[in-house]
């Protein structure tokens, strides 16, 4: 039981992480059919952001550790927010009409490029996050002793969430970004912009990717230039088991990803972890070929 | 002669049927002499890393040639192709180390264990839409990297890899040097280009274009959609792992870095970049992207920086790939208004294209 | 003799009851019209028979043969070849190519005999060729034979998908609103396409809203509203039906 409880606040943790960035994917494949490979490295940008800015504004100094936390998550979405919109700008946009396969490719070259970016400025080597900004007090649920830093990091990504499924939803810019998902063309001749559109899922995306990257340096303490690949493998195969293209989806399969591989790690075998959460997806698609929450089209014919 | 004429001149030449074929044999003939020509400019060194560099580059040719028609000729979205090629290396590095087989013969037993591992993981993951199955396909790479990893059957020697691989021989010749190597990992890849070249003109290739198009109007022509692209998976499968065992044989240590979803994403690269579907497009991408991660070393640290921005900027300036597929074509001019045809208007009341054929011969 | 009969067949697509219970017979050798107003799930007839949909129930029954929720190749390799309301041309490839892929299941031809070209192979490619240009001058496009699909017009892609089908030696023809898109003058020549293709021993079943074109060439028409067969009979026996012209016009109170 304790080992259970431990593990399963552990995989949420992991998992909201894991949904914050699937979002940035299925939000950008929603609207262009693009699979963004370069998200993962906009989420560890946000952790190398978070961590300078931390270091030179000196905030640990003037604040507590939650408006730490807090101030971080804002300042590193806002800088992510501009990468994303720029890369949107120079690598996707010119491939707009071209095969889809092109753009991924350029995605390709962008993830390379941004985790080597990474590595030239920040070196090879890992990066710590100064210990102790948040509480590293253990919370007792059920006679369990759990870190608070675990309700923390859910609570996170899921007020995050909430912030966009209503914004998605409930606001008029949210509706026009649904109806470019839908039907681009249609969206354009009702006055859309549909560029403009784009441009915001660019910043969107990138700058909740941004917000994860900060979290899992509070969480784990260090980063490394390349942990955008494994988390941002992660975060894709969420959206996908989730249903690409579907908001709550990704939010679904993002802690369904996190609880597995915690609970495969503790219950199987840690050396397999990664692979465990691979086969539960593979076997997940050959049931339900379009993800938990895709629509099951019929082929229109 | 203008410059218009010239080019006009050298469009007529392109369009010619032999040209292709004619094309692939000055290529080969000329890598044929590289070895020579490395000599004859007494390149430092012996022109050793040079050559071990242009192996390298026939490997992944040959590699991504087998991709090509999973990706390129059946619009598979497959990202996981290093999963074949590692089965096929590990097959012979352990034939070859735990039971003394010579490589040549491991080379086909490496193949088949690549495709019937490829068919088994395709058959039930074969109807999924395009990004999913590119998620499953590099879960697959992934699971296979993390199987090798942790010494799956325990032989496969964890995260060490397998060292001491045997080299080719052949009638007691030995594929020793640089320059042996050579020869024979570039007969592979021009045996390869041949035989997908064949593929890619016959009606299995033409097929699997087909589907490539449009799955539902290739299944409203009769086409078997579900077997086909079975099929391509299978033999892009197989010839991976051979490719696998002339790796194995030619690096002669191999561990399970070697294999990893970065190796695949690059073989992804090459077939796009080149040109999805075209041979000679997939031959220029591995040249380019295999060769510019060696010529970028210059760059050192930021090597990949570079690289990453070169994989960027050749897709943003030819999205349609280096050399994309050129158009089939067939000489049916003779056939031309040779027919009846259907509309009255046209032809009044002669209207079955089959009548006169029959009543000719009887 | 019937060539093609439906029984009851049945399709829902979460709730929404598409066809309901539709069942009617196609002669064998006859030209018949299904009509009716849009979304009365006359194309999702057509996709159960073709295989494209499976039926929740009833048969399809192709000379005396039950073929429900039989995979689409197997029914073309049957006889039953058909073309699509939104044309679905292979846009990028020749007109020629477009054809063979008609040809293809009716060649023999396996992968290692294919790649390496033997004699038998070579001729069967070389009777492939031949047989799409055939094809293709019965429909009036052999001369186009080395342009892109994608660049003919309109008209002249639907007579493409015609070919197409007809290269795949069809008993029976399937076609979704073969006059969609053309001119008064092209629409005309397609009625005597039409009727050719009957002329070709072809059996001929298909959706149309001109209603021109359907009185004039089907000898039996069926029509359908909200999923359900409402009348059949002659053009003339449609015409005064009293359903029909409900269904089509309204009526008044």
């Amino acid at each position: 039981m304790e080992e259970f409880l431990q593990q399963l606040t552990n995989g949420l943790a992991v998992g909201g992480i894991y949904a914050l960035i699937a979002l940035g994917y299925t939000m950008v494949y929603g609207i262009l059919r693009l699979i963004n490979f370069a998200h993962g490295d906009l989420f560890t940008l946000g952790a190398y952001f978070g961590l300078t800015l931390l270091i030179s504004l000196g905030l640990a100094d003037h604040l507590n550790g939650l408006a730490v936390g807090g101030v971080l998550i804002v300042m590193a979405m806002g800088l992510v927010a501009v990468v994303g919109w720029l890369l949107e700008r120079v690598a996707y946009r010119p491939l707009r009409d071209s095969d889809r396969l092109a753009a991924v490719v350029s995605a390709l070259g962008a993830s390379i490029f941004f985790s080597n970016a990474i590595m030239l400025v920040y070196g090879p080597r890992s990066q710590v996050y100064p210990s102790g900004i948040l509480p590293s007090a253990a919370f007792p649920l059920f006679g369990v002793e759990v870190p608070v830093m675990r309700f923390l990091m859910f609570g996170g990504s899921a007020l995050l969430m909430c912030l966009l499924y209503w914004f998605i939803h409930k606001t008029r810019v949210g509706t026009a970004i649904r109806a470019v998902a839908i039907d681009q063309d249609a969206a354009k001749l009702m006055g859309i912009n549909v560029n403009s559109i784009i441009a915001l899922i660019f910043l969107i995306g990138p700058a909740l990717g941004g917000a994860a990257g900060v979290m899992v340096g509070l969480y784990y303490g260090q980063i490394t230039y390349d942990m955008g690949f494994s988390f941002g493998l992660k975060a894709f195969t969420a959206a996908i088991l989730g249903g690409i293209g579907n908001i709550p989806g990704a939010m679904l399969g993002g802690i369904l990803l996190g609880v597995i591989e915690a609970m495969g790690a503790a219950y199987i075998s840690i050396a397999w972890k990664d692979a465990i959460a691979f086969a539960v997806l593979i076997l997940i698609l050959i049931f339900r070929p379009t993800g938990l929450l895709g629509e099951r089209v019929a082929d229109k014919v | 002669m203008s410059a218009g004429a010239i080019k006009e001149r050298c469009r007529e030449l392109q369009n010619k049927r032999w040209f292709a074929s004619a094309a692939f044999v000055c290529f080969f003939l000329f890598m044929a002499l590289a070895p020579s020509l490395l000599d004859l400019f007494g390149v430092s060194g012996g022109g050793i890393a040079q050559l071990d560099m242009l192996n390298k580059i026939g490997i992944s040719a040959a590699l991504a040639l087998s991709l090509n028609v999973i990706l390129g000729q059946a619009g598979l979205f497959h990202m996981g192709h290093t999963a074949f090629f590692a089965v096929g290396a590990y097959t012979t590095a352990v034939l070859s180390t735990m039971y003394q087989w010579p490589i040549f013969s491991a080379m086909p037993v490496a193949g088949l264990l690549a495709a019937a591992i490829g068919l088994a993981v395709a058959l039930p993951i074969i109807h999924l839409r395009g990004d999913y199955l590119l998620v499953v396909t590099i879960g697959i790479v992934e699971i296979v990297r993390i199987a090798l990893m942790n010494n799956i059957f325990g032989i496969t020697g964890g995260a060490n890899g397998i060292y001491g691989i045997a080299r080719p021989a052949i009638f007691g010749f030995v594929f020793n040097s640089p320059k042996s190597q050579f020869y024979l990992i570039w007969s592979f890849t021009a045996l390869t280009v041949f035989i997908f070249y064949l593929l890619e003109h016959s009606r299995f290739g033409r097929a699997l274009n087909y589907i490539k198009a449009d799955d539902t109007a290739a299944a409203g022509c009769g086409i078997n959609v579900a077997r086909y692209k079975l099929a391509a998976f299978t033999l892009g499968a197989f010839w991976a792992g051979m490719a696998g065992t002339l790796y194995a044989a030619n690096i002669r240590t191999i561990e399970p870095t070697s294999f990893n979803f970065f190796e695949s994403v690059i073989l992804f690269a090459i077939v796009i970049l080149g040109g999805s579907g075209s041979i000679a497009g997939v031959l220029l991408g591995s040249f380019l992207l295999i060769g510019l991660q060696d010529v970028f070393r210059d760059f050192d640290s930021a090597r990949m920086l570079v690289f990453g921005l070169a994989m960027m900027a050749m897709m943003i300036f030819r999205p349609q790939g280096l050399l994309p597929p050129r158009r089939r074509r067939y000489d049916a001019r003779k056939l031309m208004g040779k027919y009846a045809c259907g509309i009255s208007r046209q032809c009044g009341a002669k209207y079955n294209p089959y009548d006169e054929d029959e009543g000719s011969a009887s | 003799m019937s060539a093609l009969s439906l029984r009851n067949l049945l399709k829902t697509f979460g709730g929404l009851v598409a066809v309901a219970n539709v069942s009617f017979e196609v002669e064998d050798l006859s030209i018949v019209g299904l009509i009716g107003p849009n979304g009365a799930g006359k194309t999702t007839v057509f996709n159960m028979i073709t295989g494209n949909y499976r039926p929740d129930s009833g048969d399809v029954i192709f000379n005396r043969r039950a073929i429900t929720g039989m995979p689409t190749h197997e029914i073309v390799s049957l006889g039953i070849a058909r073309t699509f309301q939104n044309i679905r041309l292979f846009q990028n490839m020749t007109v020629l190519e477009n054809v063979l892929a008609g040809c293809h299941c009716r060649m023999k031809a396996g992968l290692f005999s294919s790649m390496f070209r033997f004699p038998r192979q070579r001729r069967e490619e070389r009777h492939a060729v031949e047989q799409a240009m055939r094809e293709l001058a019965f429909v009036g496009l052999d001369r186009q034979y080395n342009n892109l699909a994608g660049n003919l017009s309109y008209g002249n892609q639907r007579l493409l998908e015609i070919a197409r089908a007809l290269a795949s030696q069809p008993r029976f023809l399937i076609l979704d609103e073969p006059a969609g898109g053309m001119n008064d003058q092209e629409t005309e020549d397609l009625m005597g396409l039409i009727r050719n293709i009957r002329g070709r021993d072809i059996t001929v079943l298909l959706i149309e809203h001109d209603m021109n074109l359907v009185m004039r060439v089907c000898e039996k028409i069926v029509v359908l509203e909200y999923g359900a067969v409402i009348a059949e009979g002659t053009p003339a026996q449609i015409k005064t039906n009293p359903l029909v012209i409900e269904a089509y016009l309204g009526v008044e109170d």
